[in-house]
Formats: C-alpha cells, sequence, structure tokens
C-alpha cells in the first residue's frame, strides 16, 4: 500500500506509466495493422512486439497494475515460442486479432487509471484464448493446420516403408479415393474441404488431400475450385459408409468415389507432396526474413516534455505580448517623437514576434499520429460491415497545436465511421457500378494561412438530396422553400442536432448524434465544418481549423464606453450606411438593403446594454458578419483598428454561471483595458 | 498513526488558523477567513459583462489576470453605495475559483479562536443569513462570520428563476 508520504513519488510514476505505455499500444496497433495487410509475421515485427509486451508487462508490474502485467506476460509467452521456434504457416489474422483482443484490454485498463478509476478489468477468458492458442502452436511444432499435414509426413513415411513388404496390413482394408466437387458459389472451399477431412479423421487410418494446404492457404480455394478436393483414405468402412459419410457434405456437387486396390497411390502423392513442401519451407521464411521495416524511425533527438510546462510558457509568451503592446501603445506616450525609441521599439516587436512564434511551433506536433491511428477504425470496420475500404493520407507531415490535436481525433474517427456506414457501398455494389471493388477514403491536411484545412473524401455513393430534404422536413428543419436551397445547405442540414437520414440505427451511426458532436467538436476550438458531395461519386467533409486557440486576428470596435473585438475572419466588410437603406419590417426589427439582399440588423448597444450617445444609424458604423453562410449587420460606434489579440477566456466562475451567447472570451488591450471578444455564431442564432 | 502526527504538525504550524480578515458593510463588520484572502487592491476600472445578475459587476484586469467582481453590497441585497476612494476589492481563492469582492472598507485582521465563534440564528426573512457561518464576539463588538462557499455558489434557485 501507498502512504501518503509516497504519494509524491507515485504521481509522477503514474503519468510517466501511462504516456508511456499509450505510447507503446499505439505503436503495437500500427505494426498489427501492417502485419495483417502483408500477411505474415515478420521476423522484425514478432521481436517488436514482443519487447513491447515485455516493457508492458514490468512497468504494470512496477505500478501493481496486475491484470494488465499477467496479460502481457501471456502474450509475450507466445511471441517468445514464435520467436525461438518460429513455426511456419502461423494462422496470422487469428493471432492479429487476439493482439489486438489484447491491446484494447489495457487501454480500457489505462484509460481506467487515467481517469483515476481503478484498474478493475479481468482478462482471464483473453489470457485462456491466447494460452490455448499457443498450446496449440507448441503440440504441432508449427500452426495447427500444417500440423496434420506434418503427422500425415510421417505415417506416410513409415507406411511407404511397410508397404514395400506388402505383407503388414495395419493400415486400413479399404483404400479409396474421393474427388468432390463443391457448388459454385458457396465460398469458403476450403474451410468445407478441411471439415470434410476431419470428419473423415475419426474412421480412417491415414489421409492424404489434394490441395494440402487448405486452411492456411487462400490459393486452395482456387485450386478446390477448379478441380476438385482430392482424398486419399485407407479406412475399415466400406464403400457405401465412405459414400453416404461423404454426401452429408454441405454444398457437394459432384462426388467421384472410387475404390482402389493398390495403396501405392495413396502412398505416391504424399512423397510428391513432401517435396513441394519442402519447397514451400524454404521459401516462406526466407519471404519473411526479406520483409523491411519501412517505419525504421528516423532517430531523430526528441524530449518529452510536460504539457502543463508548455502551456505555462504559451501564457507567459502571451503576457508578454500584452505587456509590450502596453509599453509600445502607452498613452504616456501619445503625441511624442521619439526616434530611438521607436527604433527600440520596434527591435522589441520583432523579437517577441519571433519568440511567440517559435513557442507556438513547440506546441505543435505532426498531425501524423492521429491519421495513423484511423488504420484500426478503418480495419476494424471493414471487418465488421463486410465492406473493403483503403485508406489513404496526404500530408500527415501537417503540424497541428497539440490542444487542436486532441479535438480532432474523435471527429475524425466519426466521420470515417459515417463514410463506412453510409458512403462506401458494399463490393458487389461497387463493381456493378463499375466502381474499383475496395473503395477509398482520402484523409488530407495542409496549411492554409493562418488554418489547418483536413479534408475527409470517400468515393461512396455521396449525398442524397431528396433524402435529406424529406428528413429535414420530417424533423421540422427547413425555412426556406426547397427550390431556394443550393445543394451545400442542403447538405449542411446533416449538421443539424438529431438529424439522420439511416433508417435501421446500427452500432455506429444512426443515432442521429454524430455529425452534430463533430460540429461542436471543432467549433470548440474555433474551426468551422463544411460539407460538399457528388451523388453517385462521393463526398467531401471538410474542417476548417484555426492553428492556433490562442491567438487571433480581430477588429476592435467601440460601443459606448466599452470596447468589443470582432475575429476578423467572420468580417465581410464594414460601412457607414444611409438612412434611406434601413427597413423596418412589421414586427419592429431592422433590416438593412444591401446591394439588393436584406440583412437583419444587430445593434450591439442595445443587445449588450452598453450606453452610448451613438445610436443613430448613419452616426455609427455596420460591420457585416458571417456565421455559416448566415449574414448580420452589427451597428456600433466606430471601428478603432486591427490588432492581433491573446485570447483570454471568460473566468469559470462567470461561465460557470450562465453560457453568454455572443461572448467567446475577453482580451486585454494596449492601454490594459479588457476587450469582450464576440463569438459570431452565438449573435448570430435565432 | 504517522499520519496523525504529521496532520498535527501541520495544525501547529498553521499561522493563519483563526485568523479573519474584517471588513466593514454599511454599519456591520464581516470577517473572511484569512487563508482564503489573496490580495486586496483599490477600486479598479471594471469592464462589464452583459446577461449575468446585478451584483456581479463584470472583470477586471489583475496585472494580466482577468478576474470576476461581486459586489458584496449587492449581494446582500443591500442598498447600492457609490464607489469611492476607499472602496477595495478582496481577491479570494476558493477552490479553483478566484473572484473579487467589492465592499465598502477594510478594517483589520483578526483573531478569533474557535470558542468565540457561535453559530447564527435561525432567522425566517431575509436572504442575508445564510451566508453567515457564524457570529464571533471580539471585545464587546460582533463581527458576521462570512461562509465564502455560500457566497459563490448559492446561485441555484436564482438562476433557475432567472431563465
Amino acid at each position: 500500500m501507498f502512504t501518503i508520504s509516497d504519494r509524491s513519488t507515485y504521481e509522477p510514476m503514474l503519468d510517466i506509466f501511462i504516456f508511456e505505455t499509450v505510447k507503446q499500444l499505439e505503436q503495437l496497433e500500427q505494426l498489427v495493422i501492417c502485419t495483417e495487410k502483408s500477411n505474415c509475421y515478420t521476423e522484425n515485427a514478432i521481436n517488436e512486439i514482443f519487447r513491447i509486451m515485455h516493457t508492458i508487462k514490468g512497468s504494470a508490474a512496477m505500478m501493481l497494475f496486475d491484470n494488465i502485467s499477467m496479460l502481457a506476460h501471456t502474450i509475450e509467452d507466445l511471441f517468445y515460442f514464435l520467436r525461438e521456434e518460429k513455426p511456419r504457416d502461423i494462422d496470422c489474422a487469428a493471432l492479429s486479432d487476439l493482439v489486438l483482443e489484447g491491446v484494447d484490454f489495457i487501454k480500457v485498463e489505462v484509460d481506467k487509471i487515467k481517469n483515476g478509476h481503478k484498474a478493475d478489468g479481468n482478462a482471464a477468458d483473453l489470457s485462456k484464448k491466447i494460452r490455448s492458442f499457443l498450446s496449440i502452436l507448441k503440440e504441432h511444432g508449427g500452426s495447427p493446420a500444417s500440423s496434420d499435414v506434418n503427422k500425415q509426413l510421417q505415417d506416410v513415411k513409415q507406411k511407404y516403408y511397410i508397404s514395400q513388404d506388402k505383407t503388414a496390413a495395419a493400415a486400413g482394408k479399404n483404400a479409396f479415393r474421393a474427388l468432390l466437387h463443391f457448388e459454385e458459389g458457396c465460398g469458403m472451399e476450403h474451410i468445407r474441404a478441411y471439415s470434410v477431412v476431419h470428419n473423415l479423421r475419426n474412421v480412417s487410418t491415414e489421409l492424404n488431400y489434394i490441395p494440402e494446404n487448405v486452411i492456411a492457404s487462400d490459393e486452395s480455394v482456387e485450386v478446390i475450385r477448379k478441380e476438385g478436393f482430392t482424398i486419399y483414405i485407407k479406412t475399415d468402412l466400406t464403400y457405401g459408409e465412405i459414400n453416404e459419410l461423404l454426401q452429408h457434405t454441405v454444398f457437394l456437387k459432384e462426388l467421384a468415389l472410387t475404390q482402389m486396390d493398390d495403396p501405392e497411390p495413396v502412398n505416391e502423392i504424399p512423397q510428391k507432396k513432401h517435396i513441394m513442401l519442402e519447397d514451400d519451407g524454404v521459401e516462406a521464411p526466407k519471404l519473411q526474413k526479406e520483409e523491411a521495416t519501412v517505419s525504421s524511425g528516423l532517430q531523430q533527438s526528441l524530449i518529452s516534455v510536460n504539457v502543463n510546462k508548455l502551456d505555462r510558457l504559451m501564457d507567459l509568451v502571451g503576457e508578454m505580448v500584452i505587456a509590450e503592446a502596453m509599453v509600445t501603445q502607452n498613452p504616456d506616450l501619445k503625441g511624442l517623437e521619439l526616434h530611438n525609441f521607436q527604433k527600440a521599439a520596434r527591435q522589441l516587436k520583432k523579437i517577441t514576434s519571433e519568440l511567440q512564434d517559435m513557442v507556438m511551433s513547440v506546441r505543435m506536433i505532426p498531425i501524423s499520429a492521429t491519421f495513423h491511428k484511423m488504420h484500426r477504425i478503418v480495419r476494424d470496420m471493414c471487418r465488421k460491415l463486410n465492406k473493403e475500404v483503403q485508406l489513404e493520407l496526404i500530408g500527415e507531415e501537417t503540424e497541428v497545436d497539440k490542444n487542436i490535436i486532441e479535438h480532432i481525433s474523435d471527429p475524425l474517427m466519426h466521420l470515417i465511421r459515417n463514410s463506412i456506414d453510409h458512403g462506401i457501398e458494399a463490393a458487389e455494389d461497387r463493381k456493378l457500378k463499375g466502381k474499383p471493388q475496395s473503395g477509398t477514403i482520402t484523409l488530407t491536411a495542409q496549411n492554409a494561412g493562418s488554418d489547418v484545412v483536413i479534408t475527409v473524401r470517400d468515393d461512396g455513393k455521396g449525398l442524397n438530396r431528396e433524402k435529406i430534404l424529406q428528413r429535414a422536413k420530417e424533423h421540422g428543419l427547413i425555412h426556406k422553400p426547397e427550390e431556394e436551397m443550393s445543394d451545400k445547405e442542403v447538405y449542411s442540414l446533416i449538421f443539424l442536432p438529431g438529424f439522420s437520414t439511416k433508417d435501421n440505427i446500427s452500432e455506429f451511426s444512426g443515432r442521429g448524434v454524430g455529425m452534430d458532436v463533430v460540429v461542436k467538436n471543432i467549433e470548440t476550438v474555433g474551426g468551422s465544418v463544411s460539407v460538399d458531395s457528388t451523388a453517385g461519386a462521393g463526398a467531401t467533409i471538410t474542417m476548417k481549423i484555426p492553428l492556433t486557440l490562442a491567438i487571433i486576428d480581430g477588429m476592435n470596435i467601440k460601443v459606448g464606453s466599452a470596447m468589443y473585438t470582432i475575429p476578423t475572419i467572420a468580417i465581410k466588410e464594414s460601412f457607414r450606411a444611409e438612412k434611406k437603406n434601413i427597413i423596418i419590417d412589421p414586427d419592429g426589427n431592422e433590416m438593412i438593403m444591401v446591394r439588393g439582399q436584406c440583412y437583419p440588423v444587430l445593434r450591439l448597444h442595445e443587445r449588450f446594454r452598453v450606453k452610448t450617445d451613438v445610436t443613430d444609424i448613419p452616426k455609427g458604423i455596420i460591420v457585416m458578419v458571417e456565421n455559416r453562410e448566415d449574414y448580420i449587420c452589427m451597428y456600433a460606434d466606430e471601428l478603432v483598428g486591427e490588432q492581433q489579440v491573446v485570447v483570454k477566456t471568460l473566468p469559470s466562475y462567470i461561465r460557470n454561471m450562465r453560457r453568454i451567447r455572443g461572448l467567446a472570451g475577453c482580451t486585454l488591450l494596449g492601454d490594459g483595458r479588457i476587450s469582450l471578444i464576440l463569438d459570431i455564431a452565438g449573435l448570430v442564432e435565432k | 498513526m504517522a499520519e496523525n502526527v504529521a496532520q498535527e504538525l501541520w495544525e501547529e504550524e498553521d499561522t493563519q488558523k483563526d485568523k479573519f480578515l474584517t471588513f466593514v458593510l454599511g454599519n456591520e463588520f464581516y470577517g473572511i477567513e484569512i487563508r482564503y484572502v489573496t490580495e486586496i487592491v483599490g477600486m479598479q476600472p471594471i469592464t462589464e459583462v452583459p446577461e449575468l445578475p446585478d451584483y456581479i459587476r463584470g472583470i477586471i484586469n489583475l496585472r494580466g489576470k482577468i478576474i470576476p467582481v461581486m459586489d458584496v453590497r449587492l449581494r446582500f441585497r443591500k442598498p447600492f453605495r457609490e464607489y469611492n476612494d476607499r472602496t477595495c476589492i478582496i481577491v479570494v481563492d476558493i477552490g479553483d475559483i478566484s473572484i473579487g469582492l467589492i465592499i465598502d472598507s477594510v478594517s483589520e485582521v483578526l483573531s478569533i479562536p474557535g470558542g468565540d465563534i457561535v453559530a447564527p440564528p435561525e432567522v425566517s426573512k431575509g436572504s442575508g443569513n445564510k451566508f453567515i457561518k457564524g457570529i464571533g464576539k471580539v471585545g464587546g463588538d460582533v463581527k458576521l462570520i462570512l461562509d465564502c462557499d455560500k457566497l459563490l455558489n448559492d446561485e441555484e434557485t436564482e438562476n433557475l428563476s432567472n431563465l
């Protein structure tokens, strides 16, 4: 048990444990998924997995997380065997599944620990599964599938020797040759063939079959389809009994059963097979050894830093920017001609800017880690929904602020799930449409000015305008007449809460919660989401996220004695209005005509209840702002100036009290005053 | 066992125990536990924030940190008084919330041992009572000891009625 005095050393150790274990699990996942693609376990992969499990076992044991440690130990044993004995023809798919199950278990436990709960998961079942997989491997000194063949080899060799005598009749009385053909299109012929063999095993003393490698090899399926499945069997059963037994085979199209008098053929074939086997034996290991680990990391010298320190650093640099502004724009200096001072001030500003850029880049990490996590999602979904999808990554070196990465990961997962669930059609449909059987999802990331643009593009069936409109009508979400809505507007309807055109709710989507959450997550970091689609060809979802949360370009405006800041990206234009352009509608709402279009007017002094003398439209200024294709015109006293501002959130006390619509935060101006930053989305909301 | 000893040592060394900062509001003296108080500043320009209860006057810039300020008079439903040069802001830190309390004037720091503090009387009328944790006796005077948690958090009913 830990006493209080130990707590000060326990916490940081726990942090490091969580950090490192998570990193290793991610590495492991990538490794397994890569291996799955190439369908064989390279020596390097096995070593790597062994090493990772060994490390996790040790660190979990030290932190007293026995369940994680034991599971890691079991997997470590498995991979130790694989490393030392190097069995051939391992069932890669089953192995991958087991390892990934283990990874998932440990991930869940680490999550529990991260959130301060107890790691009380029980891995007993999973451990049992792994242990039995391992014992099968051990028994046969090879994979479960080829083990029988090995036995055959030995039996056959002996028999060959015996049959030379032709006296010993230890073998079965009867020898048969059976040729089976399965129905076209029944699928999984090799599994069916194997089950036939399995059934015959009990009644036969000797059993050989062609093609031989039915379980482990997919090519055997083709062979069975074309040439049929040949079985040579020595048994005590009669012809009739064997025939009946074989006729029970499911999807059997044709059976040709012949009794053989001469047991020789049974033994000859194995010889040939024996040779083939040896060839295989020589090839396989070579193939595996040649696999180069592409992911031999670039040995950069890296250092892991506590994120809190970085946050503090960012805060301090932010304050320095403000302090620098307070010095150089000090009201005391107004009107004075200080050349040397100005020169020095400019130099200071330059250095401060560079420092700011540098610190910002410290917090940036390439988005590749997040992108690679998506491989697992794609794999799992393809398995579950029986679709084929390739994931293409473009621009993964693009760097994004660490805060933002945490906020993108969930939306990305969601979008990819959506694409695979709704967008990409099943393989047959795609073939009918002339599309490649395997769907493609492309993730791109690129820098565009001060934003990062991330797109998720699929080549599925695209969005269905009619279905969306219909569903929106059902939920009462349409405000404009349908014909007036552009395609883009219609597609944007999917972002509304509760929207879903999926008729049945699946485990992954259809509850109408998904897209809304995506939008909220992105908007929390100050970004925007838009969608575009071409019917039949696919859909593209674009997320634009500002490079950093902390600093935005803003336009300062004055209303009475209060100062407000509008994010520059939201501003479309500003102008002084004329009285004749103002219209009052029957409800008393003010509207303004601009180039033939009508926009609502929002008087800021009324909205925020600020006292001001400037209430006459021509005396103040109109600023037209836009949020997701919604426009309004805000009325303020005057524009003060453009400035890069450091965003500070409103004190938590106030935020907890109530969420003030229309305010996104606040900032400190050069003279020390506080300016409230306007949240355009909140102001535009009706 | 070791824990108990450690705890006692900690308490003996706590020079902040039983010390209260007293201030004046109208005719009454109030006291607040000194361990909550971070600093006392003079009156500063307040930036108003819309849509908040009237006793939250807005936010101030305290050396780069943005802190909300509450007018304690209005919180206690007393009549508002114009701010003058004696008006101060006491910055308190409760849990992880920092807030400034606008008060008429600051008095002094007093030591009021636990024995001299009695529970407040049950009064049916008036909202001021729920903010009082106890009544402290000093000499012949009475200081009303504030319950800081109630001061900050007792919004539930008010908020609901606002909505």
